[in-house]
């Protein structure tokens, strides 16, 4: 067994109430009701664990976090124990007062997704009368109360055509970041997969796209960019690898690997009101189960990227091969292609060729390392 | 300030490198280092970085910082120049520091 380091992040998904209605949520199909969800003084004891456990940042997530109306007090909390707080929301729901009360608390930073520029296209992809506008002006009162702010861009077939624009609307929003999110097929991003994958031809005018601003506005937009699994030829290294850099918390206070491990089958995973955040880490068996490289088959068991990528994506792997310890098919080393070819043409879209893609984890910096806190 | 909206100067002798806001350099107790939180980003600097970092106060300009570190360090200016300005321009460009006269 390696040696278990500690956690760099958390994700702490507060709720899974939420006025939109993406089509693409990384929310399980079965979502979690309000009364099941974890009381305030169970939260602030995570977030104490979690500090301990050598934690340093919480992402507030969902649904959407802030329908819960003890974030602020949530936020305060974590930030007194250390934490770096990080918000992501939908915007909506983002007002005056409580961007005012969420940096009094002391929250570090906002991600607020956009649908897209359009405002009809945005509002008819977020399921959500006036979501877009009310988007941009959460995104000014985040700017306003002082707090840097990422545009989150979740992109698919139907809006990668206005992906320049979308970038533009980062800049013009003043933030210092966007992500281009290619849309990732679990849940209910799965189930629409036919409606949302891109083709390969769009697929690269997006990522000429994206090169082309990086270039462009250097120093003064970080622009973060992952193509999607299908069109790639060699599989992320999911979540950093099973066990190893994050921890996910449901509503409810079942502790995942990663947001969509409850997809999977034959586990047990712990919950908060039964143990603490530190033994669910180091010694439940749903967290050892994958990790490091014993589980493992061929082609990864003697693979020189075991270590880089770590098999690829569990879910995905049983997702698309019904076997939960199998090569994450998107591994263009998988000799049988079929999985993966059937998977593209059921989307619509011809089976394109795999291209190489940057995997997800770490960037190494000259002389220290940046490592990415969120999934 | 201004960030986002103009480009911004390379780093070289004369800049004033100072944390972006919201990031911050902090020690963590449970894991015994100095670590530098940023929006969605963690940096693990190593000696030299974190030495680096530690002067980025918003007053003292690369000059002044590659002479304290040459003296603290018994290196030669010249060499610790191009390493500072690099990490500095690096870092300036993933969005951790910037330059306080910009
Ligand atoms: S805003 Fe987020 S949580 Fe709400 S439906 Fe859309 S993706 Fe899901
Ligand atoms: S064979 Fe396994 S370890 Fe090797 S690149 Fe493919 S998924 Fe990664």
């Amino acid at each position: 067994m390696p040696e278990i380091e500690a956690p760099l992040a958390i994700l702490a998904e507060l709720t899974h109430r939420c006025p939109l209605q993406c089509p693409y949520c990384s929310n399980p199909l079965e979502l979690e009701r309000a009364r099941q969800e974890l009381e305030t003084d169970e939260w602030l004891r995570i977030l104490d664990e979690a500090a301990a456990l050598g934690v340093l940042q919480v992402h507030f997530s969902g649904g959407e976090p802030m329908a819960r109306r003890d974030l602020e007090a949530l936020v305060a909390h974590a930030a007194a124990v250390g934490l770096y707080t990080n918000l992501i929301t939908s915007g909506v729901m983002l007002d005056d007062r409580r961007a005012a009360a969420l940096a009094a608390a002391g929250l570090d930073h906002v991600q607020i997704s956009f649908q897209d520029v359009d405002d009809a296209e945005g509002d008819r992809i977020a399921g959500y009368k006036d979501a877009q506008r009310q988007k941009r002006e959460a995104a000014r009162r985040v700017r306003g109360a002082g707090l840097p702010l990422t545009v989150n861009a979740v992109v698919h077939r139907q809006n990668l055509a206005r992906l320049a624009e979308m970038i533009e609307l980062a800049v013009e929003l003043d933030a210092a970041r966007i992500e281009v999110a290619h849309v990732q097929y679990y849940g209910w991003a799965l189930r629409n997969r036919a409606a949302l994958l891109p083709s390969r031809a769009q697929l690269d005018a997006a990522t000429a796209i994206v090169e082309e601003a990086r270039e462009r506005l250097r120093g003064r937009l970080v622009i973060d960019y992952v193509v999607p699994d299908y069109h790639a030829a060699l599989p992320k290294a999911c979540m950093g690898g099973w066990g190893r850099r994050f921890l996910n918390v449901t509503p409810s206070g079942h502790v995942l690997p990663c947001h969509a491990a409850e997809t999977l089958p034959g586990f047990d995973f712990p919950s908060v009101r039964e143990a603490s955040l530190a033994a669910i880490w180091r010694s439940s068996d749903a967290f050892n189960r994958f990790r490091g490289t014993s589980w493992m088959q061929e082609p990864c068991r003697n693979c020189e990227r075991r270590e880089i990528d770590w098999g690829g994506c569990r879910c995905q792997a049983f997702a698309l091969t019904g076997d939960i310890n199998a090569t994450d098919p998107v591994c263009g080393k998988v000799a049988d292609r079929t999985i993966l070819e059937a998977a593209v043409r059921e989307s619509a879209a011809p089976p394109p060729p795999l291209i190489y893609r940057r995997i997800g984890g770490e960037q190494p910096v000259r002389p220290a390392t940046v490592v990415p806190t969120a999934g | 300030m201004n960030e986002g909206r103009t480009p911004p100067r390379r780093i070289d002798a004369d800049a004033i490198p100072r944390l972006k806001p919201h990031v911050r350099l902090q020690f963590s107790e449970a894991r015994s280092a100095w670590i530098v939180q940023a929006p969605e980003r963690v940096l693990m600097p190593d000696d030299i970085a974190l030495a680096v970092l530690q002067r980025c106060d918003g007053v003292a300009s690369v000059a002044a910082i590659v002479t304290a570190l040459a003296s603290a360090y018994d290196a030669p200016p010249s060499e610790v120049e191009g390493d500072v300005v690099e990490l500095l321009q690096d870092l300036a460009e993933k969005g951790i520091i910037a330059d306080a006269r910009d």
